[in-house]
Order: C-alpha cells, then sequence, then structure tokens
C-alpha cells in the first residue's frame, strides 16, 4: 500500500507503542522520525541499535518514555547531548533505558523474526549489562552442558525502515549495507518503508529484494528521507549536518529553536491559511 | 601511538576495526606494512580498503570497497562469535589495571556523572577476536583501579577468570597509549609497562596511571616511528 508519510505514520505509529527505526549509519529513516515528532507521539519505547541523531531529536522533542539499545552517539562525532540531558536529568521527561550489545540486540531481532521465544549467543558473560538489562539470562546448551546467554525476542509493534526502491506493489529493493532492517521488519507487527522513489517495475537484481511485498504494511515515498545519513546510489551521507548537530543539541533553547523552525506542527500551515484574510 | 598500533598487525590478519584511533591504526597498517589486512568494521563490510578514513563504521566507502558486505547479525554470529577474526581493535573510556573495558558509564549507573554511548559491539570483539589491542590515550581518568562499570571484560579480577567466563579469546594482549604500551603480567593478567615512547619517562607514565604501576622486567622503550610511517599517517589524516 502507498501512502502519503503523513498518512502512513498517523496510522501506523501509536502512542505508547514499541517502535524500532532501524539502519546502521545508512539508510535512517530520518524524514520518518520528523514526522512522528510533526504529530506529537508520544509514551514511545523507541527500539534501535544505534540511537542516533534522530533519536536525539525525538527524545529531545518528548516523544518517548522509554529507549532499548546498544550504542548511543553521534557517529563519528561524540555525544547525543538530548539523550544525555534526558538520562541525566530527565529534561523534557524522564527516559528509561535498557541497554544491550550489538550482538544482543542483532539476535533480539533474528528471534523475533524467526517467531521464536529467545536467540542464544555466546557473550555477556562477566560484563555489568548482567544484572543491570532484564532478559539478559543464562541457558544450558542440552547437547553440550555449555553455559550460554539467551536474549528475548523483541517484536516491535512497527518498525520503520528506509531503502532505496520499491514498486506500485510494494516490493522494496535496498542494498549497500543492509544492516539489521530485514529482521526489524519481520520481528514486527506493522512495518513502513519510506523509500527514495516507486517506480512502476523494478530492475530485477537478484538478491536486491529485502522486503517482499507481503511483509510491508505500507510503502512512502520520501525522496532525501536519509538525509542527513546515506542512500547508496542516490546521495552520500552529510557529515557536516551530523557535526552541526552537536552544537544545535548542546543547548536545551537552541534545540527548542531547531524544533519550532525545522518540524513544523500538523496543521499549522492549514490554520494559517484559515486566519488569512 | 597510531604507529604504533599499526605494527601490531600483520597482513595475514583479520582485524576487527572501531572507528577512531582504531580505525586510524588500522588503515596506516595497510598503507604501510600490512597492505593484505583484512579490516571488518561492525556495520558489515568484509575486508574494506577505503582511500580516505571513514568517518563512521557505516561510511558507504567501506561498502564500495568491500570483499563482501554482510547484515548486522551475521557479521557478530558469523563472523565474530565463531572466533574467525584475528584481533579486535577497541578504544575505551576507562580501562582498569586488568584491562577490563568501560564506555557506558562514568558515575553510578542510575546516576552518572557521563553518560557514555555504551556497549555496542566492543563486549564481543573483547569476548570472540584471539586477541585484543586497546588504543587509548593514558590519564588517570581513564586509567583507574577499577572501572565503573565493565562493558567489555579484559582479564577479569586476575588468571583464569577468562575462562571461567567461557571467553574464548586471549584478552588484552597490549594496550597501546600516548605514553607507551602496556602488557598483562604472564602471572597476575595486570597491565604492566612493557615499553615507553622515545622522550617519555617512568614516572609520566606513573602520573597517568591511576593504580601502582608495575615494569615489565625487560623494559624497553618504543622504537621511533619511521619516516615512512609518519608520511603515511599524515596523508591519511589529511585526507
Amino acid at each position: 500500500m502507498i501512502l502519503p508519510l503523513e498518512e502512513a505514520v498517523g496510522e501506523l505509529v501509536h502512542d505508547g507503542d514499541t517502535v524500532a527505526l532501524e539502519g546502521f549509519t545508512h539508510l535512517i529513516p530520518v524524514a520518518a522520525g520528523h514526522e512522528i515528532i510533526r504529530q506529537g507521539r508520544r509514551d514511545l519505547t523507541l527500539v534501535r541499535m544505534t540511537p542516533d541523531i534522530v533519536y536525539d531529536r525525538m527524545i529531545g522533542a518528548g516523544c518517548a518514555r522509554k529507549l532499548v539499545f546498544s550504542w548511543g552517539g553521534n557517529p563519528g562525532v561524540g555525544s547525543l547531548h538530548r539523550f544525555r540531558d534526558a538520562v541525566q536529568n530527565g529534561w523534557p521527561v524522564p527516559l528509561e533505558i535498557e541497554e544491550h550489545s550489538h550482538a544482543g540486540m542483532a539476535n533480539r531481532y533474528v528471534a523475533g523474526a524467526s517467531g521464536l521465544p529467545f536467540a542464544v549467543l555466546r557473550g555477556y558473560n562477566g560484563t555489568d549489562l548482567v544484572g543491570r538489562t532484564d532478559g539478559i539470562a543464562t541457558v544450558e546448551c542440552p547437547f553440550t552442558g555449555e553455559l550460554l546467554t539467551a536474549v528475548p525476542a523483541l517484536n516491535p509493534d512497527v518498525t520503520v525502515v528506509h531503502a532505496q526502491r520499491a514498486d506500485r506493489a510494494g516490493n522494496v529493493q535496498l542494498w549497500g549495507i543492509t544492516g539489521v532492517q530485514k529482521e526489524a521488519v519481520l520481528a514486527a507487527r506493522r512495518s513502513l518503508v519510506t523509500v527514495e522513489e516507486v517506480v512502476d517495475e523494478l530492475a530485477p537484481v537478484p538478491g536486491q529484494v529485502l522486503l517482499p511485498a507481503r511483509v510491508v504494511t505500507a510503502v512512502a515515498e520520501v525522496p532525501g528521507g536519509a538525509a542527513p545519513s546515506y542512500a547508496h546510489g542516490y546521495y552520500a551521507r552529510d557529515n557536516a549536518a551530523y557535526q552541526a548537530w552537536d552544537d544545535v543539541s548542546r543547548d536545551r533553547d537552541r534545540f527548542a529553536q531547531w524544533l519550532d523552525t525545522q518540524i513544523a506542527p500538523v496543521g499549522a500551515a492549514d490554520s494559517e491559511e484559515q486566519v488569512r484574510p | 601511538m597510531t604507529v604504533t598500533a599499526a605494527r601490531a598487525l600483520t597482513s595475514a590478519m583479520a582485524c576487527f576495526v572501531g572507528i577512531g584511533l582504531p580505525s586510524t591504526a588500522a588503515n596506516l597498517a595497510r598503507r604501510t606494512h600490512a597492505p593484505g589486512l583484512w579490516m571488518i568494521y561492525e556495520s558489515g563490510t568484509l575486508g574494506a580498503e577505503p582511500d580516505t578514513l571513514p568517518l563512521s563504521i557505516g561510511d558507504g566507502i567501506l561498502a564500495e570497497t568491500a570483499d563482501s558486505v554482510v547484515s548486522v547479525p551475521e557479521i557478530f554470529n558469523y563472523w565474530l562469535q565463531p572466533g574467525r577474526i584475528d584481533v579486535g581493535f577497541l578504544g575505551a573510556a576507562q580501562i582498569d589495571r586488568h584491562g577490563n573495558i568501560n564506555t557506558t558509564v562514568i558515575g553510578a549507573y542510575d546516576d552518572p556523572k557521563v553518560r557514555l554511548p555504551g556497549a555496542g559491539g566492543a563486549p564481543e570483539i573483547a569476548a570472540s577476536c584471539r586477541e585484543v589491542v586497546v588504543i587509548v590515550r593514558q590519564s588517570r581518568r581513564t586509567f583507574v583501579e577499577s572501572v565503573d562499570f565493565v562493558t567489555s571484560v579484559g582479564h577479569g579480577r586476575g588468571p583464569g577468570d577468562r575462562d571461567r567466563l567461557g571467553l574464548r579469546g586471549a584478552g588484552p594482549t597490549r594496550v597501546i597509549t600516548d605514553l607507551g604500551v602496556l602488557e598483562p603480567a604472564p602471572d597476575s593478567r595486570e597491565l604492566t609497562l612493557a615499553s615507553v615512547h622515545p622522550g617519555v619517562t617512568l614516572d609520566d607514565v606513573r602520573a597517568a596511571t591511576g593504580w601502582d604501576l608495575a615494569t615489565a622486567p625487560d623494559l624497553t622503550v618504543t622504537p621511533e616511528p619511521r619516516p615512512a610511517e609518519l608520511a603515511a599517517l599524515r596523508d591519511l589524516t589529511r585526507s
């Protein structure tokens, strides 16, 4: 189903949902994150292996109640200041965190996508994440007796990813660094894929249809929807934008100003129309 | 420091590379004495050969130059976990006398002084690579008696701990800093000073270490960087 972004987010993302926006450095669904802010979603449990600037914005805008993650930073630049402010000072709302390692998160998605209650990995032993994070448990291999780690399946209410192309039926081509997007979509109850372009027919390149239409709830055409991250074959990463975010996000007032000017609230344009003579 | 770290790598190795100093060192090695070095970034790029330093672990240049690009579950489950990677290059916000690493939080977890990015791929890199090389600037803030949070296990609390925890790799075999090189003592697994960089004194290193630093019996001076290495490093960090 091809929908405008506004409608797709309106239908698929609800207050209180567990929402995963995935994209491992590449193809981050930034425009969809902005639309979630614009629509004023609240009490979300945000899931993402690498919360970067899009989650910094969503957290700063007060969308999130909880963050499930494994590495939170501004890649190649430094810290996420809105995330820090929420964790250290509860601003604008307190943020509960549940943290894992990358391997733990990846395997939680794999279990979710596989329809299994948990995944098994060798890891976490000896770290302080054990005991801090619910759902890191020890399991004994029934064949060898080896003690391994079990992590629970992750099944978001909705997963949002960005991709290069889709056809009108909703088959999605996604290539380059594919991260954990496939697993995150397959693990979710609903999914939204924003794409650079919707085409009548996908050039058949074996292996590039990562997501067949039947696992995609909605597709929205959003050219440039991953910027300032990149879309392989379309545009490069805007490294300057990541660096510039460091300044904007350090200060609550500057951030609020950014929010007011860059993310206009839903209906603002309409109401302006109405007050005009 | 970067040159010394680069020298820890050889052409025959597969190296799991983190961004920052580890990435600079690995790319330097590939441009100097280790052209065959197989660099793996956790975004899923196997055998990346970037012309310039990537700004992040998922930079497009890594995917474009890689032998293969795989998913994130695959990189951790198929490549890292079974021990296919020879050496993991890690940074640290804090490191303790047994080489345990903290990248999670400074202060109490529930009331942090500084919230850091978190674990990322580091715990599994530290657990599963055949050996780990840590690259970090040395100061009393960083080199602490015991870390505030064990994000990645080094040598635990001492001999036998890695085996007891079921960790397969050898753990940190070298910690390379801007002052010298530390290595775990064979008996205690405690980090001891193995070499000092030219122009650095033993007192300098001790002043920058938060525990009573022991020296290896055969303490040496780190070999000077060669002009070709420095030129390659300058070229790399300028681009």
